[in-house]
């Protein structure tokens, strides 16, 4: 036997312990939610009716699953607020999403265009941000956009605006607040790529006597792809659940699902229907992760 | 003929106004939390009477005191089931579940923190827990371990091999081997990882707020309604009391990896 095949045996036991651990605390909860999503709002404590009686044995478990109803789908779906919330959070995914790559992607390639050393730096830059706390990030932006703020006042002084603008509770500060916060999640994927590219590949094009902007857009833009799909991957379904953001520093009239969530289930206590808003926005969340697997899977078909 | 490859003058300018954009409002934020005046635009002078406030301000200091020992202990938990999970994942080669495994390691990277938040409650609900320290240390644990296990999965491997088998081949047995070959060279990057998740989870707000108690708040958690009640010195001072830990942080973790690249892949002891 080789030592490798020798070697699988126990490591096979570290799953255990991990296993367990994620199986308790990640798929179970999710039965729950699923579960809760599906029984009616009671108001005691909790705010729901009990999970079904596992010492009553099958016949509680039948009665458990007769009880379940769909009224509060039923309600997300006939009440305007969620469905536009839903249709909010998603216009805002894939505004702040295309606004981030094209801010993202030139910083991107100028970075892979560095000297090998300066290019572990600028990665640092970038990542540095990312460690420190995003709610920090979210809150330096209130000082600057707040009406005394810094921005207001460089406007007055420069006399571009002769009286303070709003900028705080818009939704200009709040996808300014999103680009800031998400800018590294989309840079790193593309500057992976970017970096990865022969350079070799560019050059033959432009000694073939293609402009700059071809040779970027049938070579460079191409081969880049797999960092994009990363990169929007990455930023759109976080901004989707997105919560803390908005409430900081968008206005309160268009409210995004991840908010509206946090409302029912804080504010309301209305656990059954924010269980079943957020069964919802898994399933809208599913539809780019299916659609990048596809992308991904023709790729490498291609590939081949 | 020019070559595609230098450094045009558009890269630098996008690169440049790039890291700008991203320091600029931190560099601000760190400078006004000195600024002695109580308005929070008009600058007074330097000073430190908001750090002298934090510092007097019972609520914060306890929060801030929660929150670190949620995340000593909920990254010291993450980064020992979240190396097994690594372990278990590039050396374990097939196992019963490994699909479903790799999945739920990979899924809390993307999911929404609300909606982690959420179902954890549910469950901590049910089992009828009560709810502060361990609550969070738990759901940490469970968000964090799946990045440890990322960075780790991620060194072993690069790691060559033959220097288990090797071990194995002059008699160690597969346990041993691990733990006086493996274990040392992976060691940055198990550092890194823990440094990961004790920042991840000084951080997290959303989290945090589904699965605490009442009489619990964690240090984001007292900072966010704070600012949802308006823009205060003090909470400058304690921002940038949080910057300057988490770039110590960075600083050691920098130093392991780079200590985990320059040691490459030779056995040099630790």
């Amino acid at each position: 036997m080789s030592a490798r095949r020798i070697f699988a045996r126990p490591a096979r036991f570290a799953a255990i312990a991990p296993y367990l651990w994620m199986a308790l605390f990640f798929l179970v909860p999710f039965a729950f939610v699923l579960k809760i999503s599906l029984s009616q709002t009671a108001i005691a404590q909790p705010p729901y009716e009990p999970l079904f009686d596992l010492t009553a044995g099958w016949e509680a478990i039948r009665t458990a699953f007769g009880a379940l109803s769909a009224d509060n789908f039923k309600l997300l779906v006939s009440d305007d607020l969620y469905i536009y919330a839903y249709v909010r959070s998603v216009t805002v995914a894939i505004t702040s999403t295309a606004i981030l790559l094209l801010i993202g992607y030139p910083i991107a390639y100028g970075m892979a265009r560095l000297p090998r050393r300066w290019q572990a730096l600028a990665m640092v830059l970038v990542i540095v941000p990312f460690w420190t706390s995003f709610l920090i990030r979210i809150y330096a932006w209130i000082n600057i956009l707040q009406h005394d703020g810094l921005l207001n006042q460089v406007l007055l002084a420069l006399h571009v605006v002769d009286k303070p603008v709003v900028w705080l509770s818009t939704d200009t500060a709040m996808y300014l607040g999103i680009v800031y916060s998400y800018l590294p999640f989309m840079i790193l994927p593309l500057y992976a790529t970017l970096a990865k590219m022969e350079p070799a590949l560019e050059e033959a094009a432009s000694d073939l006597g293609a402009p700059p902007w071809q040779v970027f857009w049938l070579v460079t833009f191409p081969l880049s792809l797999p960092g994009v799909g990363a990169g929007v991957l990455l930023c759109f379904i976080p901004i989707v659940g997105e919560f803390v953001i908005p409430d900081l520093l968008a206005g309160s009239n268009s409210l995004m699902i991840g908010q509206t969530l946090w409302l029912e289930f804080f504010t309301n206590k209305d656990w059954p229907v924010a269980s079943s808003a957020a069964i919802v926005l898994l399933a809208v969340l599913l539809v780019p992760l299916l659609l990048y697997e596809r992308l991904q899977r023709r790729q490498l078909e291609q590939g081949r | 003929m020019r070559k595609l490859t230098r450094l045009s003058r558009f890269n630098v300018a996008s690169l440049a106004l790039g890291l700008a954009f991203l320091y600029l409002p931190i560099v601000i934020l760190v400078i006004y939390s000195f600024n002695a005046s109580r308005l929070v635009t008009v600058w007074g002078g330097w000073s430190l009477r908001w750090y002298v406030e934090f510092f007097n301000d019972r609520a914060m200091i306890e929060a801030a005191w929660m929150s670190l020992r949620v995340a000593v202990a909920s990254a010291s938990i993450a980064t020992v089931l979240g190396t097994l999970a690594a372990v278990a994942l590039s050396r374990g080669e097939r196992f019963r579940g490994r699909t479903l495994f790799s999945g739920m390691l990979y899924a809390p990277l993307v999911m929404p923190e609300v909606i982690t938040g959420l179902s954890l409650l549910l469950l901590f609900v049910a089992l009828n827990a009560e709810r502060g320290f361990w609550t969070v240390t738990i759901a940490h644990t469970t968000l964090t371990m799946c990045f440890v296990a990322v960075v780790v999965q991620s060194r072993l491997g690069s790691l060559d091999r033959s220097l288990e088998e090797a071990a194995m081949d002059l008699g160690c047995n597969p346990v041993n081997a691990f733990l006086s070959v493996t274990l040392p060279l992976i060691a940055p990057a198990i550092i890194a990882g823990w440094m990961l998740a004790f920042t991840l989870s000084l951080d997290d707000l959303v989290i945090a707020s589904f699965t605490t108690g009442p009489g619990s708040a964690t240090l984001p958690i007292r900072i966010y309604s704070e600012v949802r009640l308006g823009v205060k010195p003090e909470i400058n001072a304690i921002c940038t009391l949080v910057i300057g830990l988490i770039a110590i942080v960075i600083v050691i973790a920098s130093l392991a990896s780079k200590l985990s690249s320059s040691q490459g892949e030779s056995a040099a002891p630790l």
